[in-house]
């Protein structure tokens, strides 16, 4: 009725297709998001703070390593308005320093003003970042909590003044809009000469413990020890800026450890070497799907199904193309390498996709993948974790879905972990700490799968094992499977979950054969102490049945049992797994570190007394040596105590 | 080195020992012994201490007193001990508390012989006993503990218990046709009253010596009760024998005894025990020895003995009544077709049949249950039926 009546001013005029279509638009990606800013990572003032540290900190080290740069990343945060009430947040400035290559002038605003702009996305190589969405998102967040814009320092060329933009971004049009834009000498000498600054000013809420800026940057520092980064937080910004200048020292034991000063936190660098370039690889065909497939056949410049399979696919070589085609064929359309891409249609598509699904290929290459390394990881956990033992073990590449992909695992143990609480597992993918979500995760799964009961841990049913235990998860892959674009959980793929058990029981196979070394010379103290007790009984009847010399017989058989108990003490220095460097550290097969100290007896507590062990006064007084040292250390002062303390009159008459 | 095992510098000693002077003489056989078994301590000590001054491992053997080291002598029928030794080490976790607590009987029995006391298995755990030095530790927990190394010092040395200067608590009693001379006592052994006179731990022909032995036989019983019956029916004292009991499984003075009387005197023993997988053990250690003493069967046991009753048979044969049946249980049953299985007797037709019997009744009998026909029934028709039937296993 309505619609066939016009009614010019009616009061309520009723929607037709036509004014729908009025209000039918174009939705901007950065619109979405700034509605949605969850699905970024911004769901909250807290977390707001910790989103855009990362995404800065991700993007500074992709960078350097991209131009082979070892990484100098300061990070600072002010506090310009306390938080009013606990409820509310505070404003903040966050500033992000590197040593990176600089960003050339004309790409500033498309950077750090534009969502889903970058080099990451349309590549499959193994980068921190992927969709291009991060720095820009903390921008825009910024913007829409404070008004204020970003302010981008950037330095491409060491010869060249840095150049100094303020950035606001239209939401509705995704385009960056310059609001200043001028040469200045304003930026720190970097060790490269080039680098960028990036400050945000948002409203945020600044905390510490988990989940925080700061374990965050603890976490990267361990999973890239070959970057240095400055912390500044709040609450020592305001110290003395002396920034950068006094380096890091090894320790007494030559650990370089994370350091907190009156004005910063510095995690040092721990080895000078980049992870290695990796390569950019095409996707494999078990990895795509029929519509991105449909995709390329349409947008491909290629124009024969040969030339195609070879340059949009990895691992489809003539032999397989011929194999694909002639299953594709039926009895009306049959297919080969000459086949023109401009006569085929979807429904033929879907049959040379599905052909190629059935196809034997062999798996991508893998020189796309950098993983850390159990070298690297072991000096990262060095440095960040203070523990005994520590074992790292990286697996051979594998695959999900066509995308080639890494698992490396460490653990450090004992020491001064708490040993009444869970482990505490830290994950990462490509390099990046994942700090929320851990139970969502894959990586968290396989920890909990895999039976820690056998190497002498406790592990509660279907949970995290319980000891002093830090357990870390790295995935290195081209296209790391999130859950979701907040990118804060690793998707559950078996084949994933199988590669990260693997590495758990490598790891754990070591702990556990530590372990049961410590309980032996545990027992084997005990064993000492029986076959002792028993000595002076045997002499003084040997004397009373033969007349032999008490003492004589006793100091010998003590000499015996001390022998006797001695060699199972050395044994465990002579299986070849604890042979140490020239710190006394690192094990011959490069992957256990073990940390004797002389603070603590050899024979070491069990696991779960550590709660009430003391802790060591400082770093300095404790001296690290190899346990060997300490072993046979131990066991002479036990000989001297045991002399001295003999009762008296035990050797009277 | 070598000079320290032939010679005893006791000026060197801990413990002082009064050279007191012995109750009793010493005999030229037992003086012998006792130098063979202190020679065997010393050289168990001495066995240490060169270990010791050789920088090598404390060890020595122990002959292993088990059913898989005790082998059937079917020619003599008795059972012996094998080869087979356990060595007992000092760094050995396991072994360190008992090669300390067997050194410290070795010098207790080295003790006891050079004052020429004896001893009793209690005695022994006590004159052992002490704290160690600076712990908490007692050398032995019970005496069942220092028994078992008793026992293991006895094989180890090749010297019997007695031989060791210990003995054990005594158990069952004699009465009966025959004079004993029990360490210079003479006892008449018709004169005993009711009580009986109780068989000594050890019997030993230089302790006990026989006289007037009139006896024709002797009638070993099983327990007290069923002795007492045939004592105060003056049984002994009508059929012209010796009347034995020995509290359930004898022990080593009743078999000594037992084992003297058949040897010495040729003296036919008969046994009557309970119808059960018990009762048929007692005779086959009187008979053939024990698997924990097989190193000592060639001396106790009595391959002659006979199996008077209670037969399975018994049951119809004597017209008793269902109150006496006494169900076997898995314990019996499994027990039953062990003692079945053993090798003296597996190849025996008559305890293959009576054992076969048993387990068919399904139910065992006491010796006391004779008595529901009569409380004489035992002493004056049983027995004697038996006897003049030749009615026994053998």
């Amino acid at each position: 009725m309505a619609r066939t009546t016009k009614q010019p001013a009616a009061k309520k005029p009723r929607a037709t297709a036509e004014s729908m279509a009025a209000k039918q638009r174009d939705i901007s990606v950065s619109e979405f998001f700034a509605k949605n800013r969850h699905l970024l990572g911004f769901d909250n003032p807290r977390k707001a703070l910790l989103t855009t540290v990362k995404e800065a900190v991700d993007n500074a080290l992709d960078a350097c390593e991209e131009a082979s740069i070892l990484p100098d990343i300061e990070v600072r945060i002010e506090e310009l308005v306390a938080p009013p009430s606990v409820s509310k947040p505070g404003r903040y400035r966050v500033t992000i320093t590197d040593n990176g290559p600089g960003i050339v002038r004309r790409q500033v605003e498309n950077i750090f003003g534009r969502l889903l702009y970058g080099s990451k996305f349309h590549r499959l190589k193994m980068s921190r970042g992927q969709q291009g969405i991060g720095i820009s998102a903390a921008g825009m967040y910024g913007l829409m909590t404070t008004g204020k814009p970003m302010v981008i320092t950037t330095r491409p060329n060491k010869s060249k003044p840095a150049h100094h933009l303020e950035l606001a971004m239209d939401t509705s049009k995704n385009r960056p809009e310059v609001t200043v834009d001028a040469e200045t000498d304003d930026f720190p000498e970097t060790s490269s000469g080039t680098g960028t600054r990036v400050a945000i000013e948002m409203e945020a809420k600044f905390f510490r413990g988990k989940g925080s800026v700061e374990t965050y940057l603890e976490q990267t520092a361990i999973a890239n020890p070959h970057a240095e980064i400055t912390f500044v937080p709040p609450d020592k910004a305001r110290e003395d800026a002396e920034l950068a200048s006094d380096r890091p020292e090894a320790d007494d034991d030559g650990i370089v450890r994370t350091t907190e000063h009156a004005d910063r936190i510095l995690y040092p660098r721990a080895v000078s070497e980049l992870p290695p370039e990796t390569a950019e690889i095409k996707p494999h065909p078990y990895g795509v799907e029929l519509g991105s497939f449909l995709t390329k056949l349409k947008t491909s410049q290629e124009k024969q199904l040969a030339g195609f399979f070879k340059n949009e696919f990895c691992r489809v070589p003539p032999a397989a193309v011929k194999a694909i085609t002639e299953a594709a064929s039926t009895k009306g359309k049959s297919y080969s390498g000459q086949t023109w891409l401009k006569g085929l249609e979807t429904p033929d598509a879907e049959r040379l996709y599905k052909a190629l699904q059935n196809a034997k290929l062999r798996s991508p290459p893998t020189d796309c993948l950098a993983p850390i390394g159990v070298r690297t990881m072991l000096a990262g956990m060095l440095k960040g974790v203070k523990a005994e033992f520590y074992t790292a073990s990286t697996r051979d590449p594998s695959v999900y879905r066509g995308n080639p992909f890494q698992i490396e695992a460490a653990i450090a143990y004992g020491g001064d972990l708490p040993a009444d609480q869970s482990a505490r597992i830290i994950r990462f993918a490509n390099r990046v700490p994942l700090l929320y979500q851990q139970s969502a995760c894959s990586s968290f799964k396989s920890v909990t799968e895999t039976g820690w009961k056998n190497y002498g841990l406790q592990q509660p049913r279907g949970a995290a094992p319980v000891g002093p235990l830090v357990v870390m998860i790295h995935m290195a892959s081209v296209w790391v499977p999130f859950t979701s674009e907040s990118k804060e959980a690793i998707a559950d793929y078996d084949e994933i979950r199988k590669e990260m058990k693997l590495a758990l029981q490598e790891c754990g196979r070591k702990l556990g054969q530590y372990i049961r070394r410590r309980q032996r010379m545990k027992r084997e103290g005990q064993k000492r102490d029986v076959f002792e007790r028993y000595i002076g009984e045997i002499a003084r009847a040997c004397n009373a049945i033969t007349g032999s010399d008490i003492k004589e017989i006793h100091d010998l058989l003590l000499e015996q049992a001390q022998t006797k108990t001695e060699i199972a003490d050395a044994q465990l220095d002579e299986e070849g797994k604890f042979v140490k460097d020239e710190h006394g550290r690192l094990a011959k097969n490069d992957d256990v570190i073990i940390i004797g100290d002389d603070g603590k007896p050899a024979v070491a507590p069990e696991p779960d007394a550590g709660t009430n062990k003391p802790k060591p006064p400082s770093n300095k007084q404790t001296k690290r040596t190899a346990k060997k040292k300490v072993a046979k250390k131990v066991a002479k002062n036990a000989v001297k105590k045991r002399r001295t303390a003999k009762p008296a009159g035990l050797f009277e008459s | 080195m070598a000079k320290r095992t032939t010679k005893k510098p006791s000026g060197k000693k801990t413990t002082k020992k009064a050279p007191s002077k012995s109750k009793r003489p010493v005999s030229a056989h037992r003086a012998e012994r006792d130098k063979a078994t202190s020679d065997a301590i010393n050289k168990l000590a001495t066995g240490v201490v060169k270990a010791a001054k050789a920088k090598a491992e404390p060890q020595f053997d122990v002959p292993t007193r088990a059913a898989s080291n005790t082998k059937w002598d079917k020619k003599a029928g008795i059972l012996r001990m094998g080869d087979a030794a356990n060595t007992r080490q000092l760094f050995n976790l396991g072994q360190a508390r008992k090669f300390m607590q067997t050194l410290l009987h070795s010098k207790g029995i080295g003790d006891l012989i050079e004052q020429n006391k004896t001893s009793s298995l209690r005695g022994m755990f006590y004159q052992g006993l002490h704290t160690i030095e600076g712990t908490k530790e007692k050398t032995f927990d019970d005496q069942t503990e220092s028994d078992s190394v008793l026992e293991d010092l006895e094989v180890a040395l090749g010297s019997l218990r007695e031989e060791l200067h210990i003995f054990a608590k005594k158990r069952g009693t004699m009465v009966g046709n025959i004079t004993v001379v029990d360490n210079g006592d003479e006892i008449n052994c018709r004169r005993m009253g009711t009580g009986g006179y109780a068989i000594p731990s050890i019997c030993e022909p230089d302790v006990i010596q026989f006289k007037d032995v009139k006896a024709d036989f002797v009638l070993h019983v099983e327990k007290d009760t069923v002795w007492q019956r045939f004592n105060e029916d003056r049984f002994w004292e009508q059929h012209n024998c010796i009347l034995t009991e020995g509290s359930g499984q004898p022990t080593r003075g009743v078999r000594r005894l037992l084992h003297r009387l058949n040897k010495e005197h040729n003296l036919p023993i008969y046994c009557l025990l309970d119808c059960d997988p018990w009762g048929h053990y007692i005779y086959s250690v009187i008979k053939q020895g024990s698997i924990s003493l097989a190193f000592e069967s060639e001396r106790l046991a009595i391959p002659s003995a006979k199996f008077l009753g209670i037969r399975a048979v018994d049951y119809q044969r004597c017209g008793l009544s269902d109150d006496v049946k006494i169900e076997l249980n898995d314990r019996d049953t499994t027990r039953a077709k062990q003692i079945a299985a053993y090798p003296w007797f597996k190849d025996d037709k008559q305890w293959q049949k009576e054992i076969k019997q048993m387990l068919a009744n399904g139910f065992k009998m006491e010796v006391e249950s004779l008595i529901t026909k009569d409380i004489s029934y035992v002493t004056e028709e049983y027995v004697p039926a038996r006897l003049k039937a030749k009615d026994w296993l053998g």
